[in-house]
């Protein structure tokens, strides 16, 4: 028995990433939930519009902090402020004062309703009877029974295209090594970039109809709104798809086997679900770790999914998160292409492939290859 | 395949003027550190047979993949056609255990731009003599070693290259499926292809038109293997006793006897070397393995044993 515990042991000193996975991921996870995981909002943005609003904003009391006062504005204003992801709440004040909470950012809009209930009375923000929102029911916009449905399905469509994207599209990849026919396309007439396209298509359309199904179960069976554009959302969804099908083929250019391929694409996921926004507030994620989660791309489509199905945000509230999606997509496209180039053009130091005539043999410097 | 095709593929072959030869020269492989080929020429020539041959780790799948355009050349040259007029058999089978047999077949097919009209009239043929026609829909993972060994020699060939590269396609597959596999080699230089296949099998390699030995990544012998076998120096003895001591490391075991190496001014051997229950043996003339032996021995014994000294080298090796 001895035997075999010291066979195992050196195994796994050599199993380099299993022993990550297993002794660093657990003490991240930790320092990182520690951080991370927490259902308390414990401060909601809000704005405050009407003529009365400044004095409505001076009179706002913790949790609530205005970001924005506007006089000159009105309730559309504060609707659309609320629609665009600028705050969770709304002060309107005028001859009909309005108190508006964002219902998808569940958490924030239940800590708002909790703080708005125990100032006192029903419409008050912190305000006194006297004050320019007295009267004022709160308000829920989007997601009026604050379902968590409502903010886990369009979040959760995401997860299903990490999970395609990333795991599913590095271990097709990886499969090809294992099986020694990565080596073989090497020497194919086929550029790199078609193999790629090639790989990377099918899972793409399996994705697309993944996410298809999850939307049509959570419109049909949970009664999720779809309340905004398709084409905005489906853009978000390509851009997603391009960043995690990217991160999949490099993952896949790393690993020697699917099992090294499963570790590391966990490795990549796992902190994805609890640092996005779908599970834990963004708002409530330590400012030490919280920038971890602008790094992953579901966090941005998570903020495209939520903001197009339920708050009907038009593309340029979402400007942003389509921002940095485009640039995670580009760089992880761009860093696949390459490592899948570096593997498939090894007789070629990296150049460009083609297929020249045997006429045009001539002897290549450094690698002195003639073709 | 008939004789009509494989001259019609020749005649083609011929028409576009790349009646030309392949190979390698001065080829260096370096991976990190480790030098895996070291100054290595080979030639291909159209409608020949080459063979590699040398022990594991001897560099013949570095060579093979080079050539192939799999493997990045270090220094040196590597001539060898465009990639579409390649065909490549890696040290695995090389198709997709999860595609049935037809499948593999017609994804090469359409990597290299070969119609399925044209590809399923040459494959048709190639599977039903080596018995793979019955496993057509059958995946390539479920076949036995030995056919999909075939198969990948026959996806190799679909698109009739100009250039095939096989590397050990014979390892691992039984008897009767080794006939199967050269007679598709032998098809492929038949209609005007350049082969080099890897062998651990040396009486597969005497039948080829020229052998290269490998070993440690290093050129030890080229030429036909009447020219290896010719020159093998000094003298090989059989003998029916063990070897004596200081010839133990230039000594191996072969189908129950010892057969020494004496290499040019080694002591001739005779009675007065002759133990107790030894003679001298008798000079016997080398075939190709024993030339691949005897030229391993020389590259690995210390300049001390080559001769007279003695040394614990190969002592008691049996090859």
């Amino acid at each position: 028995m001895l035997g075999m515990i010291v066979k195992e042991f050196r195994q796994l000193r050599r199993d380099r990433r299993t022993l990550a996975l297993m002794i660093v991921m657990p003490a991240v996870l930790l320092i990182v939930l520690g951080y991370a995981a927490s259902f308390d909002v414990s401060s909601i943005s809000a704005v405050v519009s009407g003529p009365q609003a400044a004095t409505a904003a001076a009179a706002l009391h913790p949790p609530f902090h205005a970001v924005d006062v506007a006089p000159g504005q009105d309730a559309a204003w504060a609707h659309s402020q609320l629609r665009d992801g600028k705050a969770v709440a709304a002060f309107v004040t005028g001859a009909r004062p309005q108190v508006l909470v964002d219902g998808s950012q569940l958490f924030a809009a239940r800590a708002a309703v909790t703080a708005l209930s125990s100032l006192g009375h029903s419409g008050g923000a912190g305000a006194s009877a006297s004050a320019p929102l007295a009267g004022a029911a709160p308000q829920i916009l989007f997601n009026p029974e604050l379902k968590t449905s409502y903010i886990m399905i369009p979040g959760l469509a995401g997860l299903v295209l990490v999970f395609i994207g990333t795991i599913i599209t590095a271990l097709g990849v990886v499969r090809e090594r294992e099986t020694g026919t990565l080596e073989q396309l090497a020497v194919m007439p086929i550029r790199p970039r078609d193999v790629f396209l090639g790989k990377v298509v099918p899972y793409f359309v399996v994705a697309a109809v993944d996410l298809g199904i999850v939307l049509t179960i959570g419109v049909s069976v949970f009664g999720v709104p779809f309340n905004g554009s398709v084409a905005v959302y489906a853009l978000g969804a390509l851009l997603f798809l391009f960043a995690t099908l990217g991160t999949g083929v490099v993952i896949s250019s790393v690993s020697q086997n699917q099992g090294q391929a499963t570790q590391l694409a966990l490795m990549t996921v796992l902190p994805q679900v609890l640092l996005s926004g779908l599970i834990f507030p963004l708002g409530s994620i330590a400012v030490g770790v919280r920038w971890i989660s602008y790094v992953f791309p579901l966090t941005y489509f998570t903020e495209i999914s939520r903001g197009v199905m339920l708050r009907d945000e038009p593309i340029s509230g979402l400007w942003l998160p389509f921002a940095c999606l485009a640039g995670i997509g580009f760089a992880m496209l761009v860093l696949a292409t390459l490592r899948f180039r570096a593997y498939l053009q090894p007789a070629e130091g990296h150049k460009r492939r083609r297929a020249p005539a045997p006429e045009e043999a001539t002897a290549l410097a450094g690698a002195g290859e003639r073709k | 395949m008939t004789a009509a095709q494989r001259a019609d593929g020749a005649r083609r072959r011929a028409a576009s003027g790349t009646d030309r030869e392949w190979g390698t020269r001065d080829l260096s492989v370096r991976f990190g550190k480790r030098t895996a080929l070291d100054h290595v020429t080979l030639r291909a020539a159209p409608g020949q047979i080459g063979a590699v041959v040398g022990g594991d780790g001897a560099g013949k799948s570095t060579l093979l993949g080079c050539l192939a355009g799999a493997v990045a050349a270090s220094q040196g040259e590597v001539q060898r056609p465009p990639a579409a007029r390649v065909g490549y058999l890696p040290s695995g089978s090389g198709v997709y255990p999860d595609l049935t047999v037809a499948e593999n077949l017609a994804f090469r097919a359409s990597v290299y731009g070969v119609s399925s009209a044209v590809a399923g009239q040459r494959v048709t043929g190639l599977l039903e003599r080596t018995g793979l026609a019955s496993a057509r829909q059958r995946l390539a993972g479920q076949l036995s070693g030995g056919m999909r060994k075939k198969l990948g020699v026959v996806a190799a060939m679909v698109h009739e290259p100009e250039l095939l590269v096989l590397d050990e396609p014979t390892t691992g597959v039984d008897p009767v499926s080794r006939a199967d596999v050269w007679w598709l080699i032998i098809i492929a230089a038949s209609e005007g292809a350049a082969v080099i296949v890897s062998t651990s099998y040396l009486d597969e390699a005497e039948r080829t038109a020229s052998v290269l030995v490998l070993s440690h990544g290093r050129q030890l012998a080229a030429g036909t293997p009447a020219e290896i076998m010719a020159g093998v120096p000094g003298a090989l003895r059989a003998i029916r006793g063990r070897p004596q001591e200081d010839e133990q490391p230039r000594a191996w075991l072969r189908a129950g006897q010892w057969r020494v190496w004496d290499p040019p001014g080694a002591c001739a051997p005779g009675p007065a070397r002759g133990g107790a229950g030894r003679d001298g043996g008798s000079v016997i003339q080398p075939d190709l393995d024993d030339a691949v032996t005897v030229a391993e021995l020389g590259s690995e014994l210390r300049p001390a044993d080559r001769v007279e000294g003695a040394g614990p080298g190969l002592a008691g090796g049996a090859r």
